[in-house]
């Protein structure tokens, strides 16, 4: 299997999508000439054409509300927003519209659309450009929320969310794109809402997702140095979540340690948590540890931004608290 | 008017302890004296007796939680009476001091203790609330599924929680999982009963009291220059006066051969203030304990104790060996009081009843000296030029050599030997 990197592997969907079906277009900010902020469209405006690689004006809410509609008619949109920070100008039509259109009027049309926008920090962008505000969209019913952690499942979910009939919205990792791993040749969809195990083990559960994903793994593999294997689920999906494998696995460890890189309060490791507390009460050997964000708005000085996001040596941290 | 109890000092360097059981529930009554729990130490499970007589209104730390020495564990009052915990532990000790607590609260714990009563008794709340967290919920199925007493299983999680692992280890060591884990076909006769084997490594965690003893004694080995000095003593006369008395008494209150040989010792200490005697701290001096206080060692499960003779050269060989034998008993049931085990200034070490010639004992710190006592024999003695049948028994003096010589310590045995070989002396 090829390596290649996160964002070869999201351009590959992209434009295997668009030449399968005529219908997929690209509408954002800087998506067209320019080639994506992330470079993820780099090559497709002279290949596709204006038509379907739309430039737009810098208007969030418009964006959504163009993919909305354009959707309703029959098309299927896949919609950039430039970050997951800028989605909160579109907050109305995403979680109010689009979550909710198919359901308002009782399943007489679909919303086949696919907002890709990029989330989490680490990159010196401060406080309003850095924020991992998955959990608020997971919250909407109706909605479905993607955030991959490895190439492979960033391509494969990517042309899934192309192809499902529902609006998804679809995170990646502002510091995932140069990351590396092998992709299936040919065509390998990966359904929406299922959770995998990324690595094996027995002492202990990790539940993660996306770019902590990483991070989890690194930390795995220093307490494999101490003895200690931790068996790490990726969520992949955080709506609809599967918690059957996080379940199986917990069933197994009796101890679990949920990193994410948002903020804990009200968080994915909080819904997990729980899920766990209600459906394996009596397999719980030690309280659930969660390793997140720290509760401050991110900082831009780098030093403090790293201290304020989860490190590995924070979840080596939770895992010997629960073991 | 509703009292604290608090958590007992109950040795020279205790911190906390564990309360392990509650004996009365809350809401029930409880008389002056009548137990109220039982506390695990570095050195026994003793129980607490309270102070107070009425209602136990409030039970402040689960059952397994370490407490600090001087919190509060109790509040005693009138049925129905409100509990202002806040007003009650800013007010430490209350009227009456719990017994047990032998050194009054200093004044600087009492500041500490008023300076945070809200923190505090919020902090109490949360820990009876959390009684529940005892045993996880992984251990309570277990348990509930093996039909395992979670009471019986003792937690090394966080705050004494039982696990997984704790659950598993207690498994192992059931006397139904020994019978079932020792393999009869390959257990051969060997004409005497054997104690079921366990044919598989484990990896066990050392029991505390194991771990004290450990402690001590390594402080005392690494640190303690001792030399040992072995007397000879003729105990013919002993071994008779003994038999004459028993023929008198009743079958449980007979006397030990070591009840004579503990008031000879604290008899003659009475002339050597320096094997009664203790190096302080930082050991520039020496304290010269006012009191002769005999500890003896016990074997109790999972180790030894010492238990404590108090003002022995005041008492009659009777009287000791009636006090020996309530602490003994109650040492080997797990029901040692604090009493009981503190405050020896000497200790003997007796070996007699398994058939020992002599050994030597560790210094029990921080004593002076240890008498390690063998067993009484039958032996040919030479005796005005003839061979005859004699009755001796050997005891080893352990000394530390910081606080007294060689001279010393044999001064000691031959001065103990006017006791032990002229026992009458003992029963003037």
């Amino acid at each position: 299997m090829p390596r290649i990197t996160m964002r070869e592997a999201i351009s590959q969907a992209l434009w295997e999508e668009m030449e399968r079906d005529p219908k997929v277009f690209i509408m954002g900010e800087e998506v067209g000439v320019w080639g994506g902020s992330y470079a993820v469209t780099r090559g497709f405006y002279d290949h596709f054409g204006a038509e379907r690689v739309k430039d737009t004006p810098i208007s969030e809410a418009t964006i959504i509300g163009a993919a909305i509609g354009a959707a309703l008619t029959g098309l299927r949109p896949i919609a950039e927003l430039m970050t997951i920070n800028f989605a909160f100008s579109a907050f109305e039509h995403i979680v109010n519209q689009a979550a909710k259109l198919h359901y308002m009027f009782a399943g007489q049309m679909i919303l086949p659309m696919v907002i890709r926008t990029v989330g989490g920090g680490g990159r010196q962008l401060a406080a309003t450009h850095s924020q991992t505000p998955d959990a608020i969209f997971a919250h909407f019913p109706g909605l479905k929320v993607v955030a991959p952690g490895t190439p492979e499942d960033a391509k494969g979910l990517l042309k899934s969310a192309i192809r499902v009939n529902d609006p998804v919205l679809f995170i990646e990792s502002a510091t995932l794109y140069q990351l590396k791993g092998e992709v299936s040749e040919g065509e390998n969809l990966i359904p929406i809402g299922k959770s995998k195990i990324q690595r094996p083990g027995k002492d202990v559960t990790i539940v993660t997702y996306s770019k902590m994903l990483e991070t989890s793994l690194k930390a795995a593999d220093q307490l494999a140095q101490e003895g200690i294997e931790a068996e790490i689920v990726d969520l992949r999906t955080l709506r609809p979540l599967d918690m059957a494998p996080v379940l199986e696995s917990f069933k197994k460890t009796n101890r679990a340690v949920i990193v994410e890189e948002g903020w804990r309060s009200f968080g994915v490791g909080a819904e997990v948590a729980s899920r766990i507390y209600e459906e394996a009460f009596d397999y719980v050997d030690a309280p659930i540890q969660r390793v997140a964000q720290k509760e401050v708005p991110l900082p831009y000085n780098q030093t403090l931004e790293q201290l304020a996001l989860p490190q590995v040596e924070d979840v080596i941290n939770a895992v010997k608290e629960v073991l | 008017m509703a009292q604290i109890v608090s958590m007992p000092k109950l040795g020279f360097d205790m911190a906390e302890g564990i309360l392990v059981r509650w004996v009365i529930n809350e809401g029930d009554k409880v008389s002056k004296g009548a137990v109220l729990a039982e506390i695990e130490t570095d050195k026994a499970t003793v129980e607490v007796e309270s102070t107070y007589g009425g209602v136990l209104l409030r039970q402040l730390v689960p059952q397994g939680t370490a407490v600090p020495i001087n919190d509060p564990i109790a509040v005693i009052g009138e049925p129905g009476e409100e509990v202002n915990l806040e007003a009650l532990i800013g007010k430490p000790g209350g009227g009456e001091k719990p017994k047990g607590m032998e050194k009054p609260m200093e004044a600087g714990a009492i500041q500490t203790a008023s300076a945070k009563p809200a923190q505090r008794s919020e902090a109490q709340i949360t820990a009876v609330l959390a009684e529940a967290a005892h045993a996880s919920p992984l251990a309570r199925s277990m348990a509930a599924e093996m039909g395992i007493d979670l009471r019986a299983v003792q937690g090394t999680g966080p705050g004494g929680r039982i696990t997984k692992k704790d659950i598993e280890s207690f498994q192992l060591n059931r006397p139904e999982a020994v019978m079932v884990t020792t393999p009869s076909p390959a257990t051969i006769s060997l004409g005497v009963p054997l104690k079921a084997f366990i044919h598989e490594t484990r990896n066990l965690p050392l029991p505390k009291l194991r771990a004290a003893i450990g402690r001590r004694m390594s402080v005392s080995m690494q640190q303690t220059p001792h030399f040992y000095v072995t007397h000879e003593y003729d105990v013919g006369g002993l071994v008779d006066r003994r038999k004459e008395i028993n023929a008198l008494l009743a079958e449980d209150d007979k006397l030990s051969v070591n009840d004579f040989i503990v008031r000879g010792v604290a008899l003659t200490l009475l002339e050597f203030p320096n094997l009664n005697a203790s190096l302080d701290q930082g050991n520039s001096s020496l304290i010269y304990h006012g009191e002769i206080n005999v500890g003896v060692a016990v074997a109790v499960e999972n180790g030894l104790l010492t238990v404590v003779s108090r003002n022995t050269d005041q008492k009659t060989v009777h009287q000791i060996s009636a006090e020996l034998k309530n602490m003994v008993k109650r040492a080997r049931e797990g029901k040692v009081r604090p009493e009981d085990i503190e405050g020896s200034t000497f200790t003997i070490s007796n070996m007699g009843m398994y058939d020992v010639d002599q050994f030597t004992a560790i210094i029990n710190p921080p004593e002076a000296a240890i008498l390690a006592v063998g067993s009484a024999k039958q032996v040919p003695v030479v005796m005005n030029g003839e061979i005859r049948i004699g009755i001796r028994m050997k005891a080893t003096l352990s000394v530390d050599h910081r606080i007294s010589d060689g001279a010393e310590g044999a001064r000691f045995l031959q001065a103990l030997a006017k006791y032990i070989e002229e026992p009458l002396r003992l029963l003037i």
